[in-house]
Order: C-alpha cells, then sequence, then structure tokens
C-alpha cells in the first residue's frame, strides 16, 4: 500500500516561491489502477514524482508498505526504486544507441529478469528486438518504454502522460496493453493524466486542483481502452 | 550571429595544446635558422659533430612534437566543431529551415580558429622570451661559436598568422560538411551517425556491458584524447627523468611541464565532455534504480583500459625516440652517456599515473552523482 500524507512542495524562494502541493494526503492500495486527474500546473506530476521517490517533499511523509520513504538516503532511495518502482514518460527516453532488446533489457537485468521476451511479446514487438528507437513508430516505442519498466518486475508502475504524444487509434493501443499487462500481473499502478476520459479506465481517480486534491472517487465499472472517450 | 567569441573561449584546451606546439616550435625552429650562421665558424670536429647533432635533434622535436601536437589540435577542433552543431542542433535546423545556406552558417566558424590564434601568440612569445637562455642551454658544453637571437618575420608568419588560418579554415570547411545534415535531423538533434551493428550484438551481453561499449563507441574521438592524455602523461614524465642526464635540468623541466599540461588538460576536456553528453542516460539510470557505482562503470569504466594502453604506447615512445636520438642522432657526440630503460622513472611514473588518473575518475563519477533526476522530466 502507498500512502502519502500531508505533503507539501514548493518551488522558487521569497516573492518567487510557488507552491504546487499544499497538503496532499491519499493511499493507494495494492493492485490498484489509480488515475490522477487533473489540468496543466495542478501539481500531479510533482506529486507522482514524490510519491515515486524521485522528489522529496518539503514536509509530509510517503510511505510504502509502511517504509518511510521521504527519510531515507539517496542510496537508500535508489535500492528502493531498483526494487519497487517503474516509470514511463511522455516522451519514452529510451536509449538511442541501443536496440529494442538492450533497451528493454536496462530494466530487466535490475531484476534478473531472463524471460523479458515474453513481455516484447505481450506488447507486440517480438519482431522489432533488434530495431532502434528511431526506427519505430512513436506508439511502438511507448511500447518498449512499457515493456522496458514491466521487465524489472516493478510493484508500481507510475506513469506520466503515456499517452501525451501519441494520436488517439495508438494512444488506445499502448493504454489496452498496458490494462491487459496490470489485469495479468496484478501490480499497482499510479498514472498522472489530463485526459479525464482516460480516468474511467480505473480503479480509483484522484482529481487536483491547484495543488490540492479536489475529488477522490472509484469506479464501479471500470472500461477498456477502446470503450472511453477521446 | 551563430557563434560568439564565449563559444571560441572554451576551446581553451586548443589554445593550449598550439601553444605548447608554437613553443616548442618557436625554439628549435629558431635556433636552427641562428645556428646556420655560426657554421662556418665552427673548427673543431667534435663542435661540427655537436653542430650537426644539434640540426639533426631540431627537425626531430619539431616533426615530432610540432607534428603531433598540431594534429591532436586538429582532431579536437573538429570534436568541438561536431560537438557544437550537436549540441546547437535545433538552433542551427531552425536557421536552415529559415532559408539560410549551409556555407552562410559555417563561415560563421571561423571564430574558433581565434583560440589557435590566441594559442600560438602565447606560445611564441613565450618561446622568443625563453630564446636567449635556450641558446646559452644548446651550447652549455661551448663547443660552439656564441649564437645570437634574432627575429624572423617569416617564421613568426608560419608558427602564428599561417596556424590561426589554417584551422579556422578547416572550422569553417568541416562545419559546411556537418551541416549538409537534413534540417529535421537538426531540429530534433538526432545523432548523425548511429554506431550500430545490426546483427552483430551479442544477445547475452548484459545491459550495463553493452553501454559501456556504446558509450566508447559513439564518442570515438574521446577515446584517442584519452588515450593521447596518457601518453603524454606518460611519455613526457618518462622522458623528463632522462633528459636529466641526457641533457638538463631545464629541458627536463620543460617537458614534464609541457607533458602534464597537456594530459591533463585533454583528460579535463574529454571527460567533461562524457559526462556532459550521457547525462541524460545517466539521470535515466538512476531513475530505474542503478546504482552510483553501477552509473559511474557504464559512463567513464570504458576509459579506464583506454588510458592504460596510452600509458603504455606512451612507455614505449619515449623508450625508442629516446634510443634513437642516443644511437643514430647523437652517435658521433662523446659527451652523450648511453641510455638504457629507467625501470625506476617507470615505477614512479606509473604510480604517478594511477593515483592522478584514478582521482580523475573519482571526481567526475562524484559530478555524475549529481546529475539532477528532474531534468528527463522536464524536457518535452
Amino acid at each position: 500500500m502507498l500512502e502519502a500524507t500531508d505533503i507539501t512542495k514548493s518551488y522558487g524562494s521569497g516573492e518567487n516561491r510557488n507552491p504546487v502541493l499544499k497538503g496532499i494526503s491519499l493511499t493507494i492500495p495494492t493492485g490498484a489502477f489509480t488515475v490522477i486527474l487533473g489540468a496543466s500546473g495542478s501539481g500531479k506530476s510533482t506529486l507522482l514524482n514524490i510519491l515515486s521517490g524521485l522528489e522529496r517533499p518539503e514536509s509530509g511523509h510517503v510511505s510504502y508498505d509502511g517504509t518511510e520513504i521521504t527519510t531515507l538516503s539517496d542510496a537508500a532511495l535508489t535500492a528502493f526504486r531498483r526494487k519497487t518502482v517503474g516509470f514511463i514518460f511522455q516522451q519514452y527516453y529510451l536509449l538511442p544507441d541501443m536496440t529494442v532488446e538492450k533497451n528493454v533489457r536496462m530494466g530487466a537485468d535490475l531484476a534478473g529478469n531472463r524471460e523479458y521476451r515474453e513481455i516484447l511479446r505481450a506488447v507486440g514487438l517480438e519482431e522489432k528486438l533488434k530495431k532502434y528507437p528511431s526506427e519505430l513508430s512513436g506508439g511502438e516505442q511507448q511500447r518498449v518504454a512499457i515493456a522496458r519498466a514491466l521487465a524489472k518486475k516493478p510493484q508500481v508502475l507510475f506513469l506520466d502522460e503515456p499517452t501525451g504524444a501519441l494520436d488517439e487509434a495508438t494512444g488506445r493501443q499502448v493504454l489496452e496493453y498496458l490494462s491487459k499487462l496490470h489485469r495479468e500481473r496484478s501490480f499497482t499502478v499510479v498514472m498522472v493524466t489530463h485526459n479525464q476520459n482516460i480516468a474511467e479506465m480505473a480503479d480509483t481517480v484522484i482529481r487536483m486542483n491547484s495543488g490540492r486534491i479536489a475529488e477522490s472517487y472509484v469506479n464501479q465499472t471500470r472500461k477498456s481502452a477502446y470503450e472511453i472517450g477521446w | 550571429m551563430v557563434i560568439g567569441g564565449k563559444d571560441a573561449a572554451k576551446l581553451f584546451g586548443i589554445a593550449i595544446i598550439a601553444c605548447c606546439a608554437v613553443f616548442v616550435c618557436t625554439l628549435f625552429l629558431n635556433y636552427q635558422l641562428d645556428i646556420v650562421t655560426i657554421k662556418d665558424a665552427v673548427a673543431t670536429e667534435a663542435g661540427m659533430a655537436v653542430y650537426t647533432a644539434q640540426v639533426s635533434m631540431g627537425k626531430v622535436t619539431c616533426a615530432v612534437t610540432g607534428g603531433c601536437l598540431a594534429a591532436t589540435a586538429i582532431v579536437m577542433l573538429l570534436f568541438y566543431v561536431k560537438n557544437y552543431i550537436d549540441t546547437h542542433g535545433a538552433n542551427l535546423g531552425l536557421l536552415k529551415a529559415l532559408g539560410y545556406a549551409n556555407g552562410t552558417l559555417a563561415k560563421h566558424f571561423w571564430v574558433f580558429g581565434l583560440s589557435v590564434f590566441v594559442g600560438c601568440m602565447v606560445g611564441y612569445g613565450t618561446g622568443f622570451a625563453y630564446l636567449p637562455r635556450f641558446y646559452q642551454l644548446q651550447n652549455a658544453e661551448g663547443y660552439l661559436p656564441a649564437v645570437s637571437v634574432r627575429f624572423h618575420p617569416l617564421l613568426t608568419c608560419l608558427l602564428v598568422l599561417v596556424p590561426a588560418a589554417f584551422y579556422s579554415l578547416t572550422a569553417v570547411l568541416y562545419a559546411a560538411h556537418r551541416l549538409k545534415r537534413p534540417v529535421l535531423d537538426l531540429l530534433k538533434e538526432r545523432p548523425q551517425e548511429r554506431t550500430r551493428r545490426h546483427g552483430k550484438e551479442r544477445p547475452d551481453a548484459s545491459f550495463l556491458g553493452e553501454l559501456r561499449k556504446n558509450v566508447l563507441r559513439s564518442k570515438k574521438s574521446v577515446v584517442f584524447f584519452v588515450a593521447f592524455s596518457a601518453f603524454c602523461f606518460s611519455a613526457m614524465t618518462q622522458m623528463s627523468f632522462s633528459m636529466k642526464k641526457l641533457a638538463s635540468d631545464t629541458f627536463a623541466w620543460m617537458i614534464i611541464t609541457i607533458g602534464l599540461i597537456l594530459a591533463f588538460t585533454t583528460l579535463l576536456l574529454s571527460l567533461s565532455a562524457v559526462v556532459h553528453a550521457n547525462a541524460k542516460t545517466v539521470a535515466m539510470l538512476r531513475v530505474f534504480g542503478y546504482s552510483q557505482a553501477e552509473c559511474r562503470r557504464a559512463v567513464l569504466g570504458g576509459y579506464r583500459p583506454v588510458s592504460y594502453v596510452g600509458f603504455a604506447l606512451g612507455t614505449l615512445y619515449q623508450y625508442l625516440l629516446l634510443k634513437l636520438m642516443v644511437t643514430i642522432v647523437f652517435a658521433e657526440v662523446d659527451a652523450i652517456p648511453n641510455y638504457s630503460f629507467d625501470f625506476t622513472a617507470f615505477v614512479i611514473s606509473l604510480a604517478a599515473f594511477l593515483v592522478s588518473y584514478e582521482a580523475m575518475l573519482f571526481y567526475y563519477g562524484e559530478r555524475i552523482k549529481k546529475t539532477p533526476l528532474k531534468s528527463v522530466m522536464q524536457e518535452n
């Protein structure tokens, strides 16, 4: 279970101080598919970075399965990310000089996962092992990023606007792959997006506005990527 | 203006190399030109032997030192031009998209030649100021009549203006060549050459092992500079020990100073370039949970064997060069002692090399640790 209590964070100092998170508390159950929804500047990406241990809050606590992560040293935080967390970003951030297979091994080697090709098969990229990122479409690159993140067998997968750079058809396809893998492997998903249609795919939706949680609700029925609007 | 003087100032590495090359060449070439005037006044057989040996030594030193340094400066200049275009691709691509021709953009790269001009000026000025003392040292035994220092305007032109013009032209031509890339490649800052080996990648190789190889393959010029840096360190420090016995303390100090400046300047520039170029990769590795030690090994570890090879080559080079000088060039001169491999100098040089290079690698490893993780997420 991922828990955050009274998280605050601001950028800048003095007169330019800009509070981004103003006392956020939330709980994300293990195995849940949670979407953090909000407009640009609402603080959703900063919250994601803090929940995943990429950034430290100014005040407040984040704990994962009872372990407080906000007080961990850099080395311990790195070890936490290594063991527990997977990331997918809007801009993919694949290593351009490495093949699809080697990009996926970036995640797989951390978990000693020799079965990483299975994940590549699951995201429909088994034929593209020897291709380089620039030889792939945007959707294929994002699927490589998903495979890379899942190959390290994370307990929690954090996604920051994973379909933000994709067209509708490709975006739906990527989300469907993600949803399928979530059902099969039951890891926790925390996804940040500004697209409220995507929230219909989640168990829990947290809507943010100006650094605060404006609304939080549970979807009674989850829709597939092809049932939601865009 | 595409490139400012500030950008040219970043090329201080080239300026230092140019300075060293011109300093050495000024000493020996000026001496060559001036010693000719006393040839007829050399009366003894021993004096003529010293005269012949010094003329030969001057030619060898200028060719070897000046040639090596000039070639290194060229490689470094090309590396800078390529690096500049790679890192400013978006701006240059935009200008090309707006209709600026390759030639119009490339001609601004003449500014890079300024660093060579500054280096050559300093090297020539320092060398010329040192000439009286150098002439005394060359004739310390008194075998030759006194040689007086004369100013040779043509030499000044050859050692200062010609290199500056040549390097400026080289920078412009190479920039024009690099700018031939498609506008979109420049705009999206896509590297021109991928170090790809389709079908040759070992499937069982670990990710970090493959990344280490990739870091080396993607910047071959840096591999050269790291090897060259170790080569300079090894050759010049060991040579300076031998020079104490074969020539004089002043020669020894001159050689070790030039060697260490060159070695550390080149190494600093190379490793800075490596860390800068791989900042995004390191940030991603750390986001995924790779430890600092793993990041350091992946990005810098590949350069360790390269520097050891450079050190070994430097040792071999200085031994062969000195053996050649003593047995062939100075064969007729009685005052020159026999030369054999100086094992003590080798051990001291190796120990100093290990300590200083490992310290540099450690320093850059610490810089990797400070790579901000958020820098990756903020790029859109």
